[in-house]
């Protein structure tokens, strides 16, 4: 089976139900995850994200607390891998060795920071070294003659950018993006999947071919946002839970249709991102 | 110094290009644009050209005959941007900017816009150049400043109020971004100040450098010597960093101005280096007003111009090397200075540059008559009348 590697804000709508909501994910078919740390200016982030972000920094979040978050979530079992989605400024804050301390101590497995591009990135990917913490890069489809260069340093997965824009849920995808998923391909020697936009399961269905995996952020956090007030309720929590595990299962159900076919690139792509786990 | 930014567009550790991987291309693309049109005299001929013939420049310098004598000390003369079309130095900015897009085919201009006078820059151009222009500006100020969507649009404009965070300066720029990293591919986004990600400071300052090289010659003439001390107020700092750099070499003092708000002993300022840290915003390494946590708190001050939680990275550089000293002015300092500069000398100031007036109010007593201060004056108040009626009559109250 293709990587699913859904997307989620710690935090959102609060941090118990951020535990409860990666259970049901990795039980849905997740095999990575990401985890998004709420920030209050989410440059690449559309409406749907940029709302959970509000969201969870009113109930406190932070970058240590979502690190921390992970740790909670270790414990109670969870085994995927877990990527940290940060914007460069909390890091910054709390300092960049810190943060791979803290990182490593709670079993994170990656992190991807979305405003902090290849030029700058040199002293972050060294200490993830360090750490044992692949720092995930992104190709854009404005990335042309960068991808070669990007591609050369990725570790874990390369994430590519579906299309021009923020973070959302698209009715259409480029038609140009299997061309550009294709090319990636042709320079990347870790799995290659795609992200942003995607937000259906004829989606899904049609570009697994052409990629190692899929990401999906705002459709979920939608979800979430639909079901916030259910959530919270520890009375309907866990119909609400349930809710969410059967929209996640129809939004993926085509990665296990072929799943079954292509078991053998699974084990590969499992194992490379699993570096950094330290479970 | 002066051979600032680096090529990975750092001025030492400030600046750089914190972006989303799709805006890399784009900012290359302009980079190596910029460069080209800054090497080709017929570029520079051009952009004077418009300078000349559409702005009115060179704008005057004033000596401030009233203020001086009433103050008693060092001579004030002031670099007149608010005789500038459209009211301010921001117009300098906007016509360097429409020629470099223009040079690169682009004919869709985006810009965001705090109280509205670089939204109103950008409509102008984009009008006089036959190009297309959309205007972020947070909900907010769209709500205070009606006055200037009106003339945005009348400008032919499309003004997109921005709905999220805070609703001001800070979430149109964002927003601003957003919708840049979407059509990138065709559209040439403006930015109104020093800041943003790599080339943007650079541009900017180059674009804004007139003020300064004006002002060193017409300082020569009047003077025959250059000035002994610079005020320029700083928001995002376009009007300071073109009044400082002609300067940045001589032996002259330069002093940038912050608003001080409420007073920086209060959460509600926008005194960036004198209260901030060092963080990433709009792309750029600076110094930023955030909380421990890293998240970016809301300035305040009463000139919407200087209500912004960053700083251009160039500023952070020369702070950090102690080559410009940044003080700041409350809200209630700048208002009295306005009032002050319009009943001694006739100019209604932007509550903008009134901050770097009030600091000039307070230095020029203390030095010697034969010593020169040059203030930038870098925007008119029309705009601002019913702020400042607003709060002298709440004052009276």
């Amino acid at each position: 089976m293709k990587h699913f590697i859904p997307f989620i804000v710690a935090g959102d709508p609060c941090e118990e139900v951020t535990i409860d909501l990666v259970i049901a994910l990795e039980q849905a078919g997740a095999t990575i995850l990401e985890l998004g740390v709420p920030y209050s200016d989410p440059l690449a982030d559309g409406p749907i994200i940029q709302r959970a972000a509000s969201r969870a920094l009113k109930n406190g979040m932070t970058l240590t607390r979502a690190l921390e978050l992970i740790g909670q979530m270790r414990k109670k079992g969870v085994k995927i891998p877990i990527i940290v989605f940060t914007y460069y400024n909390p890091v910054l804050q709390l300092g960049e060795e810190r943060f791979f301390a803290l990182a490593q101590q709670n079993g994170a497995s990656g992190v991807l920071i979305p405003d902090l591009p290849f030029e700058e990135s040199e002293h972050m990917r060294i200490l993830g070294d360090t750490y044992g913490i692949p720092y995930i890069s992104l190709v854009a489809p404005t990335s042309h003659e960068r991808i070669a260069m990007i591609a050369s340093q990725a570790q874990s997965f390369l994430y590519c950018v579906s299309s021009l824009g923020v973070t959302g849920i698209r009715d259409s995808l480029p038609a140009e993006l299997h061309e550009f998923l294709k090319q990636v391909k042709l320079y990347s020697r870790v799995p290659v999947v795609v992200g942003f936009g995607i937000s259906t399961a004829e989606q899904v269905d049609r570009l697994q071919h052409v990629c190692d995996g899929i990401v999906i952020g705002s459709a979920i956090v939608q979800k979430i946002e639909q079901l916030q007030h259910q959530l919270n309720d520890v009375h309907t929590r866990s119909n609400a839970l349930i809710a969410f595990s059967q929209y996640v299962v129809s939004l993926i159900e085509p990665l296990k249709r072929v799943g079954k076919n292509e078991s053998q690139t699974t084990t590969e792509t499992t194992k490379t991102v699993s570096t950094g786990q330290t479970d | 110094m002066l051979t600032l930014p680096n090529e990975r567009g750092r001025f030492g550790m400030f600046g750089g290009k914190f972006v989303p991987e799709t805006l890399m291309r784009p900012l290359a693309d302009i980079e190596r644009q910029l460069h080209e049109a800054l090497a080709d005299p017929s570029f520079h001929a051009e952009y004077m050209h418009h300078l000349y013939e559409y702005s009115g420049r060179p704008t005057a310098l004033t000596f401030a005959k009233n203020l001086t004598e009433r103050l008693g000390g060092a001579k004030m003369y002031f670099k007149r941007e608010d005789l500038n079309h459209t009211g301010a130095h921001k117009i300098n900015n906007a016509i360097g900017q429409a020629l470099l897009a223009k040079r690169m085919g682009k004919r869709k201009i985006i810009a965001e816009t705090g109280a509205g006078q670089h939204g109103v820059a950008a409509a102008t151009v984009a009008a006089r150049f036959g190009m297309e222009c959309k205007v972020f500006m947070g909900e907010e100020d769209v709500k205070r400043q009606a006055l200037n969507v009106f003339r945005m649009k009348l400008l032919g404009a499309q003004v997109i109020p921005v709905t999220s965070g805070n609703r001001t300066l800070k979430d149109a720029t964002n927003e601003a971004i957003r919708y840049w990293v979407e059509h990138c591919d065709d559209h040439f986004y403006m930015i109104g100040s020093v800041v943003g990600p790599h080339p943007y400071p650079m541009m900017v300052r180059e674009f804004q450098r007139i003020i300064g090289e004006e002002a060193r010659e017409q300082m020569l003439k009047v003077e025959g010597k250059l000035p002994n001390t610079i005020i320029a107020c700083v928001g995002g700092g376009s009007n300071a960093i073109g009044m400082f750099h002609p300067f940045l070499e001589d032996d002259v003092e330069c002093i940038g101005v912050e608003a001080a708000g409420k007073g920086v002993h209060t959460t509600e300022h926008a005194a960036t280096i004198t209260k901030g840290t060092k963080g990433v915003i709009h792309g750029s390494l600076t110094y930023v007003l955030q909380d421990e946590h890293g998240q970016i708190t809301e300035p305040y001050s009463i000139s919407a111009g200087l209500d912004y939680p960053g700083v251009g990275p160039e500023h952070a550089y020369l702070a950090h090397i102690g080559r410009v000293r940044y003080e700041s002015v409350t809200d209630e300092e700048a208002i009295a200075a306005v009032q002050m500069t319009a009943e001694t000398e006739g100019i209604i100031p932007a509550i903008e540059s009134a901050h770097a007036l009030a600091k000039a109010f307070q230095i020029a007593p203390l030095r010697p008559k034969h010593e020169t201060i040059l203030v930038c004056l870098s925007g008119r108040g029309d705009k601002d009348v019913q702020t400042v009626m607003n709060y002298l009559e709440g004052d009276e109250r």
